[in-house]
């Protein structure tokens, strides 16, 4: 490369809101939006899709396989295993939306103030690499014992471990974009400190915190349904993948269908959240994104 | 004459689809012979680099020759299978690239990468001769105490030593080529002036023809045995060095020796003798140490300098000299250690960054690197009206100046909704110069400005410079490294070694007879020293 720098591998990568629409055109997301779009639409359409009372007991039914009179089986009590799932995906994607939402918007906050307040860096770094070290199950099962089971405890639960992942990575990004030229040119022409950060360091952090998202959100479906398996999460008369799964669980031998569709759910959401996040993150990542595609 | 060790004919590499032009580079036919410098100028977007890689066999799959052949002593490289391109490479052609630093290997001590080079190509040296060649080969290239800087690691060597040791692997199996790209243009100028005597020795030394890449005609005027100019992937001009440099026959050829700044500086512009816009008083800048203790860098030490309205002061001098800090101490990007700072009667030095904002707007800074110093999310007018919205200008007023000095720095005011990406370098320099204007500043920081641009566009933009100077009566603060350029804008010149300011006086005197010996040995590394240094022409009236 010449040092005058004007060639094609010297340009920055288009920013980011040009590049969500090619992101569309990956196959590992449209794969991903695919399967969760039905998932979405199962779980808001639920009451339209032929299911019936998730909680309606009919201990005549019990344990009945697959028909055509229950899809999926009944359970131990005689319920719809169908309408369970169903309903199960909306706690589940709930679950999984409210963790992502909050920790990103937590750990952006902090991630922003320590990397951009270098004074309050190291202390809140600390506090940061503290929290990782807490298993989130054992974090949960501790905030259950302690103030009861519920959806709100689950949340919280699986949200404060995930903070310090979101924290460090637009730490990392702010670290890098705090010592571009044009965030020094806005401080040079009297920019506000709060408008120097939501106007030229915040943007920086989209595509990775989209990316970031995915993941947590894929990891809060599967530890709520771990949670709830293990009998500290959801309480049981609220259906969630993971309790239909932790009910059947004395039956499994004689009733598999009763775990195993709850199963496939939870094992087909998570794939296809993740895989959605690769392909963002290979369109999305502008390091990978010059790798890919770019000129020398 | 012996016969050419590489030879490229009619060669023609591909862009993708959709690139500005359908080909990188089309028609190069370029020889060099045993022992003889061939340099490949042009500005960027020329296409020297990709002549480069593709001699090497090192182009990124998205860029394919279409046509020609290049023969290294009579091999067609582009037709040579994988195995044998990496044969060839280190064994018979080599290359020296611009950063030494991220072309070694951090983690591993230089002599062993100077060993490893000779080890892919011949294995059948034992121990202690290969150590002994690993030796010789540093000692060659002139690296003081061989046997104990073959333990260093790379960070623990300066520029110029890293790029002896990239050099001595270069070297390590006598290749018939050497392909040197841009090998000099991150070293500081003195450094710069070293590494290329050295490989005039070398070149006297070994048989090896050297395809040197270069942007800068002063470095042709210093090694070129032959030159070869390159414009938008085709060549334009080819001669010896003599010919090219002394009798240009293509227009684009003249056009880029003629935009080399001269050395000797215009006669002195008359500056009102009015009391000192900004004045500093030993000025100290001290980096590490804090709460943590730990090794301090003192980056500015007692500077003193001070800056008429009207007046271009230049603060000269080689990387870690300071004088970017004391740009930024004065614009308050960083703070002042101890000292006194004043705008005016003003002392801003020790004002905590809250009391600044009443400050920023008189004093504005344009950055080096016009690539990053715009938001790439922003619009260029977005940009500039920033700026003062900041200090309650209305957003129709703001916009309605904007589109006023778009036009002052010669560009359409259509571009304002437009973003920085779909602007060239220089282009977004001009926007970089209009968002500084839009404030309306009484002193203009001009750190390193044009040095990332290409001679021909940095004429542009000093003449713009020179330009609004004048009508805007500012004054200005000139960071840079390059000589030529101080000594074409500035009315006076500092010059600065360590944080410490060696000299200061008026451009002539500076210039034309320089006392303190780190400036003269400044002054006369400059590249093409004493080529390009015909007396400018007097300066336009007014």
């Amino acid at each position: 490369m010449s040092a005058t720098g004007a060639s094609d591998a010297a340009l920055p990568p288009p920013p980011a809101r040009r590049r969500l629409p090619r992101a569309l055109t990956n196959p590992s997301v449209i794969v991903g939006l695919v399967v969760l779009g039905i998932v979405l639409v199962a779980a808001l359409a639920a009451p339209l899709l032929w299911t019936v009372d998730p909680t309606f007991l009919r201990p005549r039914f019990r344990l009945r396989p697959p028909s055509d009179v229950a899809w999926l089986g009944t359970d131990q009590f005689g319920r719809d295993v169908y309408s369970r799932v169903i309903y199960g995906a909306q706690i589940s994607l709930f679950v999984g939306f409210a963790v992502a939402t909050i920790a990103v918007i937590i750990g952006t906050l902090i991630g922003v103030v320590a990397g951009y307040f270098r004074m309050l860096d190291m202390i809140v770094m600390r506090v940061m690499d503290g929290i990782m070290a807490i298993p989130a199950i054992l974090l949960a099962i501790a905030m259950v014992t302690l103030s009861g089971a519920g959806i709100v405890t689950v949340i919280v639960a699986i949200v404060i471990p995930e903070i310090p992942r979101v924290a460090r990575l637009v730490r990392s990004v702010v670290l890098t974009v705090r010592e571009e030229p044009y965030v020094e040119a806005a401080i040079g022409v009297g920019t506000p400190l709060p408008k120097v950060l939501w106007r030229h360091v915040l943007p920086n952090t989209i595509a990775p915190l989209i990316v970031q998202a995915t993941y947590i959100c894929g990891a809060a479906i599967l530890t709520e349904a771990i949670l709830s398996f293990l009998g500290a999460g959801i309480p049981t008369e609220t259906p969630s993948w993971g309790n239909i799964m932790a009910e059947g669980r004395q039956s499994f031998q004689i009733a598999p269908w009763v775990i195993l569709f709850p199963g496939l759910c939870v094992a087909a959401t998570v794939l296809a959240i993740n895989i959605m996040g690769d392909g963002l993150r290979d369109t999305l990542d502008p390091r990978l994104a010059r790798r890919l595609g770019n000129v020398g | 004459m012996s016969a050419p060790v590489l030879d490229i004919r009619n060669l023609a590499v591909a862009l993708p689809r959709g690139g500005e032009r359908p080909n990188a580079v089309e028609g190069i036919n370029i020889t060099v012979r045993p022992r003889e410098i061939v340099c490949v100028v042009g500005e960027s977007g020329s296409g020297k680099s990709v002549t480069a890689f593709t001699t090497m066999g090192l182009l990124p799959p998205v860029l394919k020759p279409v046509a020609g052949e290049i023969l290294l002593q009579g091999e067609d490289t582009l037709t040579a299978s994988k195995a044998r391109l990496r044969e060839l490479r280190g064994s018979r052609m080599a290359m020296i690239f611009q950063e030494p630093m991220t072309a070694l290997n951090p983690v591993m001590p230089v002599g062993d990468q100077i060993a490893e080079a000779l080890d892919w190509h011949d294995t059948k040296l034992s121990r202690a001769e290969r150590s002994a060649r690993v030796l010789a080969l540093m000692d060659d290239v002139r690296l003081p105490r061989p046997a104990e800087m073959a333990k260093a690691y790379p960070h623990q060597l300066s520029g110029g030593q890293r790029q002896r040791v990239m050099i001595a692997m270069a070297l390590a199996n006598e290749p018939a080529l050497i392909i040197a790209d841009e090998p000099t243009t991150a070293l500081d100028v003195t450094t710069q002036a070293q590494i290329l005597k050295l490989m005039r020795e070398l070149q006297a030394r070994h048989d090896s023809g050297i395809l040197f890449i270069t942007h800068d005609f002063g470095v042709v005027a210093e090694i070129a045995d032959r030159v070869v100019v390159m414009r938008r992937g085709k060549l334009v001009e080819e001669g010896t060095a003599d010919e090219v440099l002394n009798h240009p026959r293509d227009p684009y050829t003249r056009m880029l020796i003629d935009a080399v700044p001269s050395a000797v500086p215009p006669p002195a512009r008359p500056i009102p003798d009015k009391a000192p816009l900004v004045t500093t008083r030993d000025v100290e800048k001290v980096y590490g140490g804090g709460v943590l203790g730990g090794r301090t860098v003192k980056a500015l030490d007692k500077v003193s300098i001070s800056l008429r309205p009207g007046e271009t002061l230049g603060i000269v001098g080689e990387s870690g000299s300071g004088k970017s800090t004391l740009a930024r101490c004065i614009a308050r990007f960083v703070d002042p250690t101890a000292g006194e700072i004043r705008l005016g009667d003003e002392e801003i030095g020790q004002k905590p960054q809250r009391a600044l904002h009443p400050i920023r707007r008189r004093i504005q800074v344009i950055f080096q690197d016009p690539y990053r110093s715009l938001n790439p999310r922003r619009t260029v007018g977005q940009s500039i009206i920033e700026g003062p919205m900041n200090y309650g200008t209305s957003r129709a007023e703001a916009w309605e100046r904007a589109r006023d000095l778009l036009k002052l720095v010669d560009m359409e005011p259509a571009g304002l909704d437009r973003y920085p990406h779909e602007f060239s370098g220089g282009q977004r320099q001009r926007i970089a110069i209009a968002r500084a204007l839009a404030m309306q500043p009484e002193v203009l920081i001009a750190d390193e400005a044009v040095s990332a641009l290409d001679v021909s566009v940095q004429k542009q933009v000093l003449e713009l410079l020179e330009d609004i100077r004048e009508k805007l009566g500012l004054a200005m603060l000139f960071i840079t490294h390059d000589l030529r350029v101080a000594a074409r804008i500035c009315d006076s010149v500092v010059v600065m070694l360590n944080g410490k300011v060696v000299e200061a006086g008026p451009s002539g005197e500076v210039f034309g007879n320089p006392q303190h010996d780190y400036t003269k040995a400044l002054f006369a590394a400059a590249p093409g020293h004493g080529r390009f240094d015909k007396a400018p022409r007097a300066p336009a009236a007014g």
